[in-house]
């Protein structure tokens, strides 16, 4: 008998004998399984309806977890925009991939490129000073970036280079987690990417002394430019 | 009494007493608790979306084979290998085997408290194999050869000096007090470890089984760094981390950062479905996901704490706990530490041997409110006090019990003890504590009330 067929056998023996019901203990448990299907966004943080109102709550959030959000008006304010950042932090060589968005803007930087769709060296990739990608979504409830090796060119560029820059649009903005999973299932299945990534905020850690700090092994920084 | 019983009971003695060790948990804790409330308070019922993640929990574990079989099926349809392991010889000669087999040089690991669970690094490095752990609180305790504090916050017990002395000493960088500076030398000693390892490590917190996907939960990005560098990936879970559906994610993700580390959710949530796939730039070439039983199927066969099963390891009940605020994460010396792993402990290991964790306990229940998947933590101690004596009876307690039962049940002999109490008071403070004192474990700490000077019924009688 194979491995699997032996756990499976003990799981099966084990599972004749029911157990309580969850929270049994609970005064308040139902009798029944009656919030298996619930629809999760009545519990989780609210958020607003309207477009503005998802707009001022992933500000909010990004202003919490040390995130740069900008909301602009045309793609022309986010490549002036992206020059703005290469000059303030002086950057000498990024990594992107093709896109609509991406394509618009990198030329415009007039850097060294290293785009990562049809494969890279990873240490040219890790010399960069700046990945550019695009998104699946924008989460206003979280503040999260939904990318995926589709949309974000592969799962190294968001992560590797120091200063990881989102490019959306506006109508990526989501309302919350279940409106995320929603978007995705829609866009992709039943052939999913073989990686997807909620990105909120830049990288951290609080494992010396639970005191704050960014960049622990990803990006040190995170923009989000909108669109 | 078993050798881990007589080892808690020393290093628990000691630690309570260490001032300095109890300080500096507790305003780690503390920390954790104002951020962990300012983000519940968000939510807008916490209670019911504890009572859905519990539900959806239960629905897992009580269809465990159809949802296994489902996550495994699609994991290969798409190109990654599957390996069951029934014990954890099994899954370290798996896993070492296909290291070998990859001739790989050196490994990168990210967190995985399940093979803390398989003492896997021991296997690897036994082997010949280097293995450097990229999640900065587990390369710390890596680096002092320790086990994990705390199966969230590994090296919560250590102080920006003791870290900044282990890295002077073992990566010769200059001293400092800046946790920030700390950081960012483990930063640089790990960056080369990625590009240059041939195999990446990494654990699991949700399996989905609907599309046949694996869920990290990070904060640093080492995990992504470890799923997407090396040419062959690893990933090793205990069966018991399935969840039905994709979307059940949008409940868990955020109610497993909010309980474990006081975050709306964690910095990176990621989902990986297998290799690298056509078309796609990047990812391992090899992913192989090893699902590990280890007696989780024993825990599942007693019905009574099957839901012990729905552990989502946030270590919430670990940071309410008042035994573990005060005797610290070492001293239960197992993978799985406070409350939960007081349960679950008996169950991997052995009971007899692990009982006295269940006794180490004041029952107040704080573990069972605080956890976010509702398992009956308090409860589940009692049961295994119960099942420990029924298992093996302690035979001066049995005698005890009857001595009990018989003066209860004879109200004459009942009448004369109270004096005999009384009496009994006088002389015990010259042997209170010492050796001679048969309840010495209990008295040299305490004090009994003193016995009323007349019982109720002797002041009814006395009234007139």
């Amino acid at each position: 008998m194979s491995e699997r067929e032996k756990i499976l056998g003990s799981i099966r023996e084990a599972l004749a004998v029911n157990a309580p019901l969850p929270g049994a203990h609970d005064h308040h448990a139902p009798a029944v399984l009656r919030h298996r299907d619930d629809d999760v966004s009545q519990w989780l943080p609210a958020v607003g309806q309207t477009f503005e109102q998802r707009v001022e709550r992933f500000h909010a959030n990004a202003l919490d977890l040390r995130a740069d959000f900008h909301l602009l008006n045309t793609v022309q304010e986010m490549g002036a925009k992206l020059l703005e950042i290469r000059d303030g932090e002086n950057w000498q060589k990024i990594g992107t991939h093709r896109g609509e968005l991406t394509d618009a803007v990198s030329a415009e930087l007039g850097l060294p490129t290293i785009r990562t769709d049809d494969g890279y060296d990873v240490r040219e990739l890790e010399s960069c000073d700046a990945g550019i990608s695009e998104c699946d979504a924008l989460v206003a409830q979280t503040g999260s970036v939904v990318v995926s090796n589709r949309s974000a060119g592969g799962r190294a560029l968001s992560v590797l280079p120091p200063h990881h820059v989102v490019l959306a649009r506006r109508e990526q903005l989501v309302r919350d987690l279940p409106a995320a999973f929603i978007l995705l299932k829609h866009r992709y299945a039943p052939v999913f990417p073989s990686f997807f990534s909620f990105i909120t905020g830049p990288s951290r850690t609080g494992d010396i002394e639970r005191i704050l700090v960014l960049g622990a092994h990803g990006p040190k920084k995170l923009t989000i430019l909108c669109v | 009494m078993s050798a881990p019983s007589a080892q808690f009971k020393a290093d628990a003695e000691r630690l309570t007493h260490d001032l300095r060790h109890r300080g500096l948990i507790q305003t780690a804790l503390k920390k954790y608790e104002v951020a962990r409330d300012g983000k519940k308070a968000n939510y807008q019922d916490w209670q019911s979306a504890r009572q859905t993640a519990a539900e959806i929990k239960w629905d897992a574990i009580n269809h465990l084979d159809k949802y296994l079989v489902q996550f495994a099926t699609k994991l290969e349809a798409r190109g990654t290998k599957v390996h069951w392991a029934s014990t954890a010889e099994q899954a370290r000669e798996i896993i070492v085997g296909i290291v070998r087999a990859k001739k790989a040089h050196s490994i990168i690991k990210s967190k995985a408290m399940t093979a803390e669970e398989i003492h896997l690094n021991d296997a690897l490095e036994h082997a010949g194999f280097e293995v450097v752990e990229s999640d900065l609180g587990e390369y710390i305790v890596q680096l002092r050869h320790e086990a994990p504090y705390h199966i969230v916050f590994p090296a919560m017990h250590l102080t920006r000096g003791e870290i900044s002395d282990l890295f002077e000493r073992e990566l010769g960088s200059a001293a400092t007090d800046s946790p920030e500076e700390l950081t960012m030398i483990a930063r640089r000693a790990l960056r080369q470890k990625y590009i240059t390892a041939d195999v990446g490590i990494t654990g699991c917190n949700f399996a989905i089984a609907e599309t046949g996907m694996i869920s990290i939960t990070e904060n640093e990005g080492n995990a992504r760094l470890t799923a997407a560098l090396p040419k062959t990936m690893i990933t090793l879970l205990g069966i018991e981390k399935v969840l039905p559906r994709l979307d059940d994610l949008a409940l868990f993700l955020p109610m497993l950062a909010t309980a474990g580390a006081g975050q709306a959710i964690t910095c990176y949530n990621s989902l990986y479905g297998g290799p690298r796939q056509p078309g796609e730039s990047d990812g391992p070439e090899e992913f192989h996901v090893v699902l590990l039983d280890n007696k989780r199927t024993h825990l599942l066969a007693d019905a009574e704490q099957r839901d012990a099963l729905h552990c989502i390891r946030c270590g919430a009940c670990l940071n309410v706990c008042p035994i573990y605020k005060n005797v610290g994460g070492h001293t239960y010396g197992t993978t799985y530490q406070g409350p939960i792993g007081s349960v679950i402990t008996p169950h991997l290991r052995n009971l007899q041997t692990w009982k006295h964790l269940s006794m180490a306990s004041s029952l107040c229940g704080a573990c069972t409110e605080t956890c976010p998947v509702k398992i009956n933590l308090h409860h589940h101690l009692l049961q295994n006090r119960r099942n420990a004596v029924a298992q093996k009876p302690v035979w001066w307690e049995k005698i005890a019990f009857k001595g009990f039962v018989f003066l209860m049940n004879r109200p004459r002999l009942f009448e004369l003890s109270k004096p005999l109490a009384r009496l009994g008071q006088i002389f015990h403070p010259l042997i209170k504590g010492t050796a001679l004192d048969p309840a010495r474990a209990w008295t040299k700490t305490r004090d009994l009330p003193d016995v009323a000077p007349e019982t109720f019924k002797e002041f009814w009688r006395n009234r007139k």
